[in-house]
């Protein structure tokens, strides 16, 4: 990716120009795409009376009050560690199993491998919604309906990350491991001190992706939870619309307190992020 | 090595697949164990017609919004892919609704497009156009829904495209260059076949995605006004954990992955690259 070290260089070679002119179909396009998100941020401060004026207009002051109003009117705080929760969870596992079965998979022979493999590859294809409801009575038998672990369990390890895991393992050449194992060194260990550390970058991918996938994930907890306080923060937001339905400055606070995480995480990240994303799109 | 994938997968993955194909079969209410009914569920489908509505409504919503979102997310990635001061903050305004939820995505755009103060209502006045009821018409909820949704997209799309435009070796549009072809020419007959993988991954993804829309519609119309905007993964929801009709559902999950499945492969047929045989 080009970011911020590409324009140093460029400055240098191409002096006191004139700005390009691709700045006139790039400002516009960016201002178009930003606008939902800053008009958001300024509802979020304004008073209510400002909300009800047409044309739309600036706050007079920042009414930091409305944040105040949605953190203490509903559990955002445990909402939040609640994604945390779910979302941090299932990226370990996801990492851990993935590495374990994508490697067997690459490397190891045993029987059934190939329709194991395959099995896997067809699960990929199912959309959710077709397995909901069998999931849902399988949490049910569980005893699991309306719990953190719920939300955990059917995410622990996904076809997606197998396969993609799989894939780079084929790809490292043979021999990085010969050595380890004439040396008498076992599976588990030439996983993780000789392959793992060279699968950083399908790795954070894998990390990204369920991350996001989980945390944004709205119709399995609409489904399998109903308590207030075992809410991710998605589904905690719909039942905050539904409170303040018309009151537009706290419903917006709220919804940038719950947006606010990964926004800064990926503002932050934007680089590691996008690489992130993008590898899966040429895979 | 296998086993803790294995099991889960099993149990979670394979399982309840040959379970909805099961539960298609019967009349189950979730609660008590359920009756075989045979092929009922099924024939009432052909009949139902809120169910025709919203295969209609989901074929105009993906018809709709899968090109939209492909032409103008390739546009977006080639103004994205040059060296410009600011590049990193256009960037960061494209690509942001990627990481933002569906369901912020859904309050945030129901705000924008209130009909008494919304902001998009406000642009309209400026231009001299009426102001538009969007969510709350029956003619337009669908249509808001694709707006709404293209925003969302287009920023992902921009990303995939954008690391397929620089993978691209600039060789090639150098060597055009020197033979007299414009930099626009060059972008339409060298850069954009050359994206074709990428091009029929967006297009297969999208259109998966499309077909299984749910929580945007659930976060501002919930189906209505008047089933307008009711689309085939939104009727399942209903069926399912409203009326408790759960094998009915099943029957219209099973015929949505008829569908998925139909179409994917055909999308991936029609995109194979013909002169490597390569697919997408």
């Amino acid at each position: 990716m080009t970011t911020a070290q590409d324009a140093g260089p460029l400055r240098v070679r191409r002096p006191s120009r004139i700005p390009s002119a691709w700045h006139i179909v790039l400002i516009p396009t960016a201002l178009l795409m930003a606008t939902p998100l800053v008009w958001m941020l300024i509802t979020s401060l304004s008073t209510l009376e400002e909300t009800r004026r047409f044309p739309p207009q600036l706050p007079s002051s920042l009414h930091w009050h409305n944040y105040v109003q949605a953190w203490t009117d509903s559990p955002f705080g445990r909402w939040l560690i609640n994604s945390t929760v779910v979302s941090t969870t299932c990226v370990i596992s996801n990492l851990v199993l993935c590495s374990l079965a994508g490697y067997a998979f690459a490397r190891l022979r045993f029987p059934g491998r190939r329709l194991l493999f395959f099995a896997i590859l067809a699960t990929l294809m199912v959309p959710f919604q077709v397995v909901m409801i069998p999931t849902l009575l399988i949490v049910k038998h569980l005893g699991l309906v309306d719990t953190l672990p719920a939300l955990i369990v059917p995410n622990l390890v996904t076809p997606f990350g197998i396969y993609l895991l799989r894939q780079f393992f084929v790809s490292l050449p043979f021999e990085l491991e010969e050595a380890a194992l004439i040396d008498g060194a076992g599976r588990l260990r030439i996983l993780r001190s000789v392959l793992l550390p060279l699968m950083g970058p399908p790795l954070s991918t894998l990390a990204v992706l369920t991350f996001l996938t989980v945390w944004n994930d709205f119709l399995w907890p609409l489904v399998v939870t109903s308590s207030p306080n075992v809410m991710t923060v998605q589904l905690g937001l719909t039942t905050f619309q539904s409170a303040h339905y018309t009151n537009w400055p706290v419903l917006m606070a709220g919804t940038l307190l719950s947006q606010l995480p990964v926004l800064l995480l990926f503002i932050i990240g934007q680089r590691f992020f996008v690489s992130s994303i993008a590898t899966t799109g040429i895979k | 090595m296998v086993s803790p994938a294995a099991v889960l997968i099993a149990v979670f993955g394979l399982l309840p697949v040959v379970w909805a194909v099961a539960l298609s079969f019967q009349r189950n209410d979730l609660q008590t164990p359920g009756t075989w009914v045979g092929l009922h569920n099924y024939r009432q489908l052909v009949h139902d017609p809120i169910f025709r509505d919203s295969v209609r409504h989901t074929v105009v919503y993906t018809l709709l919004f899968v090109p939209i979102t492909l032409v103008l997310s390739l546009l977006a990635a080639a103004a994205l892919n040059r060296r410009l001061r600011g590049m990193t903050l256009y960037r960061l305004a494209v690509f942001i609704p990627v990481v933002t939820s569906t369901i912020a995505t859904g309050v945030i755009f129901t705000w924008l497009m209130d009909p008494d103060y919304g902001l998009i209502n406000a642009g309209l006045e400026k231009v001299g156009l009426p102001p538009q009821m969007f969510f709350a018409s029956p003619d337009q909820s669908l249509y808001a829904i694709v707006i709404m949704t293209v925003w969302g997209w287009v920023g992902f799309g921009a990303l995939i495209f954008l690391a397929g435009l620089q993978g691209i070796p600039p060789d090639l549009i150098e060597a055009a260059q020197i033979d007299g072809c414009t930099r626009r020419k060059a972008f339409w007959l060298i850069q954009v076949p050359l994206l074709r993988p990428i091009s029929g991954f967006l297009l297969v993804w999208l259109t998966i995605n499309a077909l299984q829309l749910f929580d945007e519609v659930y976060v501002t119309t919930k189906g209505g006004p008047q089933h307008s905007s009711t689309v085939v993964v939104y009727y399942l929801y209903q069926q399912a954990f409203q009326f408790f009709h759960a094998g009915y559902a099943a029957a219209i999950a099973v015929v949505l992955f008829a569908a998925i499945a139909l179409i994917t492969v055909a999308q991936l047929r029609l995109t194979r690259d013909s002169s490597t045989g390569e697919t997408a």
